[in-house]
């Protein structure tokens, strides 16, 4: 079937079967291989991206309920030439050791941030429960959510949207 | 793994939505949030021919809230009831218990229709429909009806729900100012399905008695149970150390949990009393 929905704001229209995740087709279909598959059952969070402002597990979605949504990977959320706030608070923080569950780890969030600048521990804490990383043991991680905050301390109006969409 | 393959369709409106599920002699199936069919599907434990998503049924969605009580649509996502301010106040245990539902992501897709219709015996939302005697309204190819919870669950993953019917909406007796209510869970990592849970609620009479009692309790069985064996040892007295005690071994006494890979059923006879009575304490403190 084809279906067509927008990816980091560009609009693409894909041929799948209707058994193809949203995952596969992001990674297979459209090259987009940041967005990274661990246990393909909805446990990791590792292929963890944002649809219609909403954190989401790639893998138990279905490319053929994505049909005009708007899609967010962790491409995404990249610049070119810079790192962003939350990328260089993972670097400050040594947030990863081997990366796979990091994009996961940044579009979640991201989201969190834009919607909840003013989160506490605990509430990060809550919210990446849902993603499990192997190596850090996860007080970097939290500690690099905390920490890039500011960034997002002014950026309401971008929560409010992203909530608005929903 | 893969998923098996299936077909694909996104009706618009609940008679097609029906006529497509009776038309492949029950191996359709719908599909909502995903997040437990999803799975199913990647371990193979579910093959259907036909998948037919429901995101498109404006039937199915919006909380509404009136004097006969709070009626969820099943496209409602746990995360639209957490967002839902009047909840506190409208049914505070459904709030309560739902913020237990697995993760933040799982949370943002997964519906309450899904969970019910799923049945997993450790899952929040039948254990709260069971707990408040919810009506489940179903369409199916013979027309609508009404299923009380305590009919609709009949095992594990089993339901009264024909290979043809969708459910439409859950609703929930009105909730009156005043009620005592607790809700406990305990899972070994947070998010994780219950190794046992307890929703508990209770009215007062004029001298402060419990009356009206219900006891729910999920991960103990093969489906979400009533313990009325503890409703009768709250109804009529104080809720006071004492009878939270009674009621503690009541609950344990009134289960019969299976050994399995999370827990033995000694750990989870004894767990469910716990749960019990904290949330009676909960109920009580409030």
């Amino acid at each position: 079937m084809s279906v067509q929905f927008q990816v980091n704001g560009k609009q693409v229209e894909v041929e799948v079967e209707p058994r193809l995740t949203l995952a596969d087709c992001l990674r297979h279909s459209l090259r987009l291989t940041g967005t990274h598959v661990g246990c393909e059952h909805g446990v990791c969070g590792a292929c963890t991206v944002i649809v219609d402002g909403a954190a989401v597990r790639s893998c138990l979605m279905l490319a053929v309920q994505a049909e005009g949504s708007e899609i967010v990977t962790i491409e995404g959320l990249s610049n070119d030439d810079d790192l962003t706030p939350l990328q260089k608070s993972f670097r400050k923080h040594h947030a990863l050791q081997c990366g796979f569950c990091t994009p996961g780890m940044i579009t979640t969030a991201h989201v969190l941030l834009s919607e909840e600048p003013d989160c506490d521990a605990a509430r990060v804490r809550e919210v990446l429960s849902g993603n499990l990383c192997r190596c850090t043991g996860y007080i970097s991680i939290v500690e690099a959510v905390l920490d890039a905050r500011s960034a997002y301390g002014h950026k309401e109006q971008a929560g409010d949207a992203a909530r608005e969409r929903r | 793994m893969k998923l098996p393959p299936f077909d694909y369709a996104c009706p618009t409106t609940l008679p097609e939505a029906v006529q497509l599920l009776a038309s492949h002699d029950g191996d359709a199936k719908a599909i909502a949030g995903g997040q437990s069919l999803v799975p199913m599907l990647a371990f193979r434990l579910a093959q259907p021919t036909l998948l037919v998503d429901l995101r498109k049924l404006a039937d199915l969605r919006g909380i509404r809230i009136s004097d006969q009580g709070v009626t969820l649509g099943a496209m409602v996502r746990w995360r639209d009831i957490e967002d839902d301010e009047r909840l506190a106040t409208a049914h505070p245990l459904l709030k309560a218990a739902i913020s237990h539902v697995a993760h933040y992501q799982i949370r943002n897709r997964g519906t309450v229709g899904g969970s019910v219709a799923h049945a997993d015996p450790a899952a929040e939302m039948p254990g709260i429909a069971v707990t408040c005697d919810a009506e489940i309204s179903v369409v199916g190819k013979s027309g609508a009806h009404v299923i009380q919870a305590a009919d609709f669950f009949q095992g594990a993953l089993t339901t009264a729900l024909t290979p043809d019917e969708i459910i439409v909406s859950i609703r929930l007796p009105p909730w009156p100012a005043g009620r005592r209510w607790g809700f406990q869970e305990f899972s070994r990592r947070r998010g994780d399905f219950a190794m046992a849970a307890a929703a508990v609620f209770y009215d007062q009479d004029a001298r402060g008695k419990a009356r009206n009692a219900h006891v729910g309790v999920i991960g103990v069985g093969d489906r979400p149970l009533r313990l009325s064996a503890v409703e009768d040892v709250l109804n009529g007295e104080s809720i006071d150390e004492a009878t939270i005690a009674k009621a503690d071994a009541a609950a344990s006494a009134a289960v019969d949990p299976q050994d399995d890979i999370h827990a033995s059923a000694a750990y989870r006879r004894s767990l469910v009393g716990t749960m019990v009575e904290r949330a009676l304490r909960g109920a009580a403190a409030a």
